[in-house]
């Protein structure tokens, strides 16, 4: 089986890139009416349940409401500057989607077609890149809007994207080490080639992932750059129509494309746990599924059925992340905004880099035994992964580093238990 | 195809170069800047060096230029812009000298040569990078002159950068 080539190449690259577009554009709007479901549940009510069955068609009147209502420009603000944060802020957000392989090759009879927009040679870096260009939308849309409550929003979101970046892209290194590529594709395939998805032969660069795409991505607890009971909603305060609904589609379309990267990077993306026959990657021109013990290739058998097994599993995995970020986000309240500067430079950077050093050298002393690429492999990752995880846990719960408002009674000890007996004796 | 792209880069990042002296407002210089950057990317991509073009946009459009957006923004609430040039003579100076520069780099470049041997680390020209992208993938190729035969450098410059955050705290903080 060759890869599509010439005029095929190009008819089904448009057909991909229209099919993701759409499908991502389409699974946006539905993630903001499963969070308002969401939440409506976690808290006890019932959420928006009138516009068709279950509420279905709620994200289109939400979004036709958008499109017809007046759209006010305030009179102080630039006016060229605050049409472009919109734009800017949508743009790397639904871009990003385009270098993550979504399911296995799918065979049509001009060639194999490869289930990916955009296999670039620098895959993940392109992602970095992109969503570093993130905070100019939010930035300038504060900064146009000539208000001090949206300027104060743009400030913190520029300082926390900046810090939070720098942890998310030392959390990735460890994620390269073990991949030996930048391309998602390959990521994929080391997974399925090490028996183990990434999640647990590097646990706590999975966690220090978790962290800082939900500080990017300026959700709760992170949501700073909003913080509503400060800052009315921070950036984008002065929007209003359609304009407030590109930040809001870039911000579902953030979150959506960062649980696929999660997906992708931490559990095997499109891979199928417990299954060899899923198990596909280029090996010089041919698509391969695995080496025999002689290090021959064996060739992978794609099949209409494996893609769309696989498609389901990558859909079932995102859907875990996108509904992970809703349950955060009902569950847990918002930070102090220094906790958040110390949380990223003096807790989560440091100790990426303590982790990038065992990683490496966990890697070294493996290759150095000439242990094999595969279960064993994972094996002993896994466990020194779980002990430095267990470490960072600890002593992160030690409530010495991120100590709400209930520390210092509980340190005290009197009034708390006071208020633990009255409740106590209230049951 | 890729000349049509190469044009309309080139032509994004000179328009950016020259709308970012132009402007008056900070903000506006900045994001033209940004655009110069962005467009130096591309131009990047047209020649294989997709490590590069990623690079040149995570470091310089995505962290450096977000912390002088950053610092513009802290330091320049106000609209009271005023033009760093002033007066005719500094006008035809810098028209002058950006003239010169031009024309040197004319003069170096414009007679149609190839781009090989001295200035490409790379021997071979046109297809080579590629060549090389494909043996050894996107990041492999740059990371294995740079801590093999380069290293020495490589580390220098990294004292150096060292010594630059030390001097700024040292500047900033009286106490340490």
């Amino acid at each position: 089986m060759e890869k599509v080539a010439g005029t095929a190449f190009l008819i089904a690259s448009s057909a991909k890139v229209v099919a993701t577009f759409t499908l991502v554009l389409l699974s946006v709007a539905y993630i903001t009416l499963l969070e308002r479901r969401l939440a409506a549940f976690m808290q006890d009510r019932r959420g928006p349940n009138r516009v068709g069955p279950f509420g279905l068609l709620q994200p289109i009147a939400d979004g036709l409401k958008n499109l017809l209502k007046e759209e006010t420009s305030p009179a102080a603000a630039s006016r060229f500057y605050f049409f472009l944060g919109p734009m800017l802020s949508l743009m790397p957000a639904t871009v990003i989607f385009a270098v993550v392989p979504f399911a296995a090759p799918l065979p049509t009879p001009w060639g194999v077609v490869d289930m990916i927009v955009a296999d670039l040679p620098v895959g993940i870096l392109f992602v970095l890149a992109l969503s570093s260009l993130a905070v100019y939308g939010i930035v300038l849309g504060g900064w146009a809007s000539n208000n001090k409550y949206a300027f104060l929003g743009a400030l913190r979101s520029s300082a926390q994207m900046v810090s939070y970046e720098v942890a998310l892209g030392l959390s990735l290194v460890a994620v390269l080490m073990l991949a030996g590529n930048v391309t998602l594709t390959e990521m994929v395939w080391r997974q399925q080639q090490l028996d183990w998805w990434f999640a647990f032969p590097l646990a706590l660069a999975f966690l220090l992932f978790v962290i800082s795409a939900f500080a990017e991505n300026n959700r709760l607890p992170f949501d700073l750059p909003e913080a509503e009971s400060e800052l009315i909603t921070g950036y984008h305060t002065e929007y209003s129509a359609m304009k407030f609904s590109m930040f809001f589609i870039a911000e579902y379309a953030h979150l959506l494309t960062n649980s696929a990267l999660m997906a992708t990077l931490f559990l095997g993306g499109w891979d199928i746990p417990f299954w060899r026959g899923d198990d596909m990657f280029w090996v010089g021109g041919a698509l391969v599924s695995g080496f025999d013990a002689t290090g021959a290739p064996l060739l992978a058998e794609p099949a209409w059925w494996k893609t769309a097994l696989t498609l389901a599993a990558f859909a079932a995995k995102t859907s875990f992340f996108v509904f992970l970020y809703i349950w955060v986000r009902w569950t847990l309240p918002r930070f102090r905004y220094d906790q958040v500067m110390h949380l990223g430079w003096k807790v989560m950077i440091p100790t990426a880099l303590a982790y990038i050093m065992l990683i490496g050298g966990t890697i070294l002393v493996l290759d150095a035994l000439r242990t094999p690429y595969g279960f064993t492999y994972g094996l002993v990752l896994t466990a020194v992964s779980l002990v430095a995880t267990g470490l960072f846990v600890f002593v992160l719960d030690r409530d010495r580093i991120i100590g709400g408002a209930d520390l210092t009674r509980r340190r005290s000890g009197t009034e708390y238990q006071r208020a633990e007996m009255i409740v106590a004796s209230d049951l | 195809m890729a000349e049509v792209f190469f044009y309309l880069l080139a032509a994004l990042a000179i328009g950016g170069g020259v709308g970012m002296v132009t402007r008056k407002n900070p903000v506006g210089s900045l994001l033209f800047l940004v655009l110069t950057l962005a467009s130096l990317a591309g131009i990047f991509v047209l020649l294989d060096a997709h490590f590069l073009a990623a690079i040149q946009v995570v470091v310089y459009a995505g962290a450096i230029m977000v912390l002088f957006l950053f610092v513009i923004m802290l330091l320049n609430l106000g609209h009271d812009y005023q033009p760093d040039i002033r007066g005719g003579l500094w006008m035809v100076m810098g028209f002058a000298l950006s003239g010169l520069l031009g024309g040197i780099l004319a003069q170096r470049f414009g007679g149609g040569g190839e781009l090989t041997g001295a200035l490409l680390p790379v021997a071979g020209g046109p297809g080579a990078v590629r060549a090389l992208v494909e043996e050894h993938n996107a990041v492999g190729a740059i990371a294995g002159p740079m801590f093999r035969d380069y290293l020495v450098p490589f580390e220098v410059t990294s004292v150096l950068l060292l010594v630059a955050i030390v001097g700024a705290i040292v500047l900033a903080k009286r106490r340490i």
